[in-house]
């Protein structure tokens, strides 16, 4: 009731007050302080001050913790049953939608990696198969156990078709890869032509000693020149008159190399099988 | 004075012990905080209309705490508690502003 005292004075002149805001042209120096004086008169200490400060502290101190209490939880505290329940019902869909997707890229990796493993081994299989044409066609350097065949002819008699049987005869004893005098690389379209004394390998001059070299099973190959009637007798022979000299090697490198020229005609066709 | 200086103590408590809110009062804590908003905005608004009185106030202001906790809780039990609550914030927010048309009217006269 303390507080009654310093409203005292203003109540004495408020009777006629209240009122005053309706009818405006009244008073009117008087209306617009009433408020604002009970708001000044307010700010002395008194009992309903302390009461209202305290319940004022209370109410501040609540809603703090009710913002931070807010603010740190994430929401599912506060929520009803029922938000729950779309909540969860969401997180399950959720839950399934990225399982399938899960599923879907698990399926698409396994196809990407074995297909990249497909490609890879069909990649070294062409990569094993270019090796091996390389060396079919004469367009890389190949080494491995051989003959070594000199063919000496000091009068210049020996011919193309000599050469050429002697090259189908290691041929037929399996040759794999055949050089002569280390600069020709005999490969299926090479050709022969005389040109005494010498002979002409695909458009190149080669002159007596004719060295042929050639990878294979290195006796077969030796038997092959030397049998009755094959290269080392035709060599030797009255009608040439040179000599001759096998030698079976463990190691023959072929460094000559055929300049594979492109095809003006033959163009590869589709395979059916692939 | 006092009770500007009763809110800052307020909040400055409310910041610094932080206190934990138990599980059962949280639903009605953001409840009654509005309440007690509306409590303190009628007091204020009788203050200047000149017929505060301390004791109506505290017990419109327990009383305002405890109907909207109970209400809530009411509508808790109900099933119906979210839309318990969010018509007693609409009530009182409707007497908020209210009370904060009246307290204007009396400051600036308009």
């Amino acid at each position: 009731m303390s507080d009654d005292k310093p409203e005292k004075p203003a109540d004495a002149v408020e009777p006629p007050q209240p009122e005053a805001p309706t009818p405006m042209p009244k008073p009117k120096p008087k209306t617009p302080n009433l408020a604002l004086r009970r708001l000044r008169t307010g700010f002395k200490p008194s009992r309903g001050q302390a009461i209202v400060a305290v319940v004022l502290a209370l109410v501040a101190c609540v809603a703090v913790v009710q913002v931070r209490v807010n603010r740190a939880d994430d929401g599912y505290q506060n929520a009803r049953r029922e938000d729950l329940i779309a909540i969860l019902d969401g997180l399950g869909q959720n839950t399934r939608r990225l399982e399938s997707e899960i599923a879907d890229l698990e399926e698409r990796k396994n196809s990407l990696s074995s297909g990249a493993d497909k490609a890879q081994t069909a990649r070294e299989q062409a990569e094993a198969q270019v090796r091996t044409l390389g060396i079919l066609a004469g367009t890389l350097p190949a080494t491995g156990p051989g003959v070594r065949i000199t063919l000496n002819d000091p009068q210049g008699k020996m011919t193309s078709s000599n050469l050429l049987d002697a090259i189908e005869e290691l041929r037929d004893a399996g040759a794999e890869a055949i050089q002569i005098n280390g600069s020709a690389r005999v490969v299926a379209s090479t050709d022969f032509v005389d040109d005494p004394p010498g002979i002409r390998i695909d458009g190149q001059k080669v002159n007596s000693p004719y060295v042929i070299e050639a990878i294979g099973e290195s006796h077969n190959l030796s038997e092959a020149a030397n049998f009755p009637g094959g290269l080392v007798s035709e060599v030797t022979g009255p009608q040439v008159g040179g000599t001759a000299e096998v030698t079976e090697l463990t190691t023959v490198p072929i460094t000559a190399l055929h300049a594979p020229e492109e095809h003006r005609y033959a163009r590869p066709a589709p395979s059916p099988t692939k | 004075m006092i009770a500007v200086l009763g809110l800052v103590i307020g909040v400055v408590v409310g910041l610094l012990v932080a206190p934990d809110v138990p599980d059962w009062a949280q639903p009605y804590l953001p409840i009654a905080v509005v309440a007690a908003l509306d409590a303190v905005f009628g007091a204020l608004r009788a203050f200047l209309d000149g017929i505060f009185d301390d004791k109506v106030f505290v017990v419109s202001f327990v009383s305002n705490v405890l109907i909207a906790a109970l209400i809530v809780y009411l509508g808790d039990q109900l099933g119906v508690g979210s839309q318990l609550s969010t018509g007693v914030v609409v009530v009182l927010g409707i007497r908020i502003f209210t009370n904060m048309a009246a307290i204007r009217r009396h400051i600036f006269r308009a």
